[in-house]
């Protein structure tokens, strides 16, 4: 965190970055074979993207990349707090000038040229994805362990309530990073800002 | 809506085939577990292990195990002796319940009521064969709760039968030891912890909806417990046997966590 200043992503965040992306694609292609199981939508996702082969392959992969997960994200929240980071980064956020950088990425006139400052869309999807991040980590406790945090089940709203609720945070991730990926081909500087830190 | 897993490991050749003919309408291309980890591993950023000789197939099959493994201790770190599952008012029953094991409704075994016998081994003083009209003279208890399924999804249900706890000390058992192990008439077979064992609502259960079990939710009788998901919950229960030595079970040892808890 030493040199924060002169890069626009300091090492650890793009370390924790990247170990999440690949936790995020096994936790996503192996939860969709779990939902395969036994879906409660009208439909079940192609088998040929997801992982694990079978059930109990994709439960074991499930079930390893969540330590992954929560590990790997425990380590970003708590340098993003202790470090300041996430006030200076991500605050304040603006209905108004929210609209007006979505108004302005839609024209195709909001700026790139600075990126170590993050404008109001991003720092609203980044937030946004930090907290359904938790919740994707909540509910999935309660689908392992719902017995042991009954606290938690019934904030959720019980077993079968906490499974549509992991499923939603799960599509609004991918759909997350579905939007993520093309802004990034838009603006590949990022890419390599991400990657190399400056 | 309610599917029964696949079995991938070749265990018994007959059943294998039994099993491949019953699913292969619906799953024509299932692969085996190696060939679809070859497969698996090329999806997404994870190319780089299928290409590496350092990482081939059976040391991540290993490294899953190993977590699973590891999983297994959190759980039964994570499992308090004492906390109940929660328990639901007659009108909220599924019915009708599901139907789910290993094999179709078409296989479901039968177990004839007066030779039956329950074997009773291992690290107990008294190991006389029970037989129902012994089980049923213990006092008994009942449960709505809601029976778990690996595959996602839950059914409520109302069980009745004999505190696992009390047939336990009722037969001398030893409750220091790490292991229940259960073989069963359909020749399922699991194991579960002495804690799990012990919980208060942990149940051999003897009736379904309080009509004695019939087979198709396991006559004569099933272990019920609803800490654990469905696979962990023998039926037709023919031998309880207590033990140090790892049991393992039918779907565990095709990986599923042994633990199975919730
Ligand atoms: C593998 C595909 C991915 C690529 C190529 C990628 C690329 C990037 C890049 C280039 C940035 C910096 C963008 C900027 O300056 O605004 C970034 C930031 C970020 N990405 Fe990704 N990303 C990927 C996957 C993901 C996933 C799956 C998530 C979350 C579930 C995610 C969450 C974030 C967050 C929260 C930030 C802001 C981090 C911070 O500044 O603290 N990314 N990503």
């Amino acid at each position: 965190m030493a040199n924060d200043t002169d890069l626009i992503h300091p090492l650890w965040v793009r370390l924790t970055h990247w170990i999440n992306a690949l936790a995020i694609v096994v936790l996503a292609t192996s939860g969709w074979r779990i939902y395969d199981a036994s879906p409660f939508f009208a439909f079940a996702i192609p088998r040929e993207i997801t992982l694990g082969g079978w059930l109990g392959g994709a439960i074991q992969w499930h079930f390893a990349a969540m330590w992954v997960l929560v590990g790997n994200g425990l380590i970003y929240l708590a340098c993003n707090i202790v470090s300041g980071r996430l006030w200076r980064k991500f605050f304040p956020l603006s209905p108004r000038a929210f609209l007006a950088d979505v108004l302005a990425a839609v024209k195709g006139r909001l700026s790139h040229v600075d990126l170590s400052h993050y404008n109001m869309v991003q720092r609203a999807a980044y937030l946004f994805v930090m907290v359904d991040s938790v919740l994707l980590v909540l509910s999935g406790l309660v689908l392992w362990k719902s017995v042991q945090f009954p606290i938690l089940r019934e904030l959720l709203g019980g077993y079968e309530a906490a499974r549509r609720e992991h499923f939603l945070a799960m599509a609004a991730l991918v759909a997350f990073a579905a939007i993520h990926l093309l802004m990034v081909a838009l603006v590949p500087r990022t890419l390599l800002a991400m990657i190399r830190g400056r | 809506m309610i599917k029964k897993p696949f079995r991938q490991l070749a265990i018994d050749g007959d059943l294998v085939l039994k099993d491949a003919t019953k699913e292969i309408s619906r799953r024509l291309d299932q692969p085996t577990r190696r060939a679809f980890l070859q497969r698996s591993l090329s999806l997404g950023g994870l190319s780089l292990l299928s290409g590496c000789s350092l990482v081939d197939d059976s040391s991540v099959e290993n490294a899953l195990m190993t977590v699973s493994r590891f999983n297994d201790k959190v759980q039964a770190w994570l499992f308090d002796p004492n906390r109940l599952a929660p328990t639901y008012p007659d009108s909220m029953i599924t019915r009708p319940f599901p139907f789910n094991a290993y094999y179709g409704e078409d296989e479901i075994r039968h177990v004839e009521e007066e030779s039956y016998r329950l074997e009773v081994t291992g690290m107990v003083a008294d190991k006389h064969a029970w037989t129902l009209a012994e089980l049923r003279a213990m006092p008994q208890t009942d449960q709505i709760t809601r029976h778990i399924c690996v595959e996602g999804w839950s059914a409520i249900g109302k069980w009745g039968g004999v505190p696992f706890a009390s047939f336990l000390r009722r037969v001398g058992a030893d409750l220091s030891a790490q292991y229940v192990g259960f073989k069963c008439a359909d020749d399922y077979y699991t194991s579960i912890d002495m804690p799990t064992a012990l919980h208060p609502q942990t149940l051999l259960t003897l009736t379904y909806d309080s009509q004695p079990l019939p087979p198709r939710y396991g006559f004569p009788m099933k272990l019920r417990m609803p800490t654990k998901l469905g696979y962990k919950n023998p039926k037709h229960i023919q031998a309880i046997f207590v033990t140090n030595t790892y049991p393992g079970g039918y779907w565990e040892d095709q990986g599923y966590n042994w633990f199975g808890g919730s």
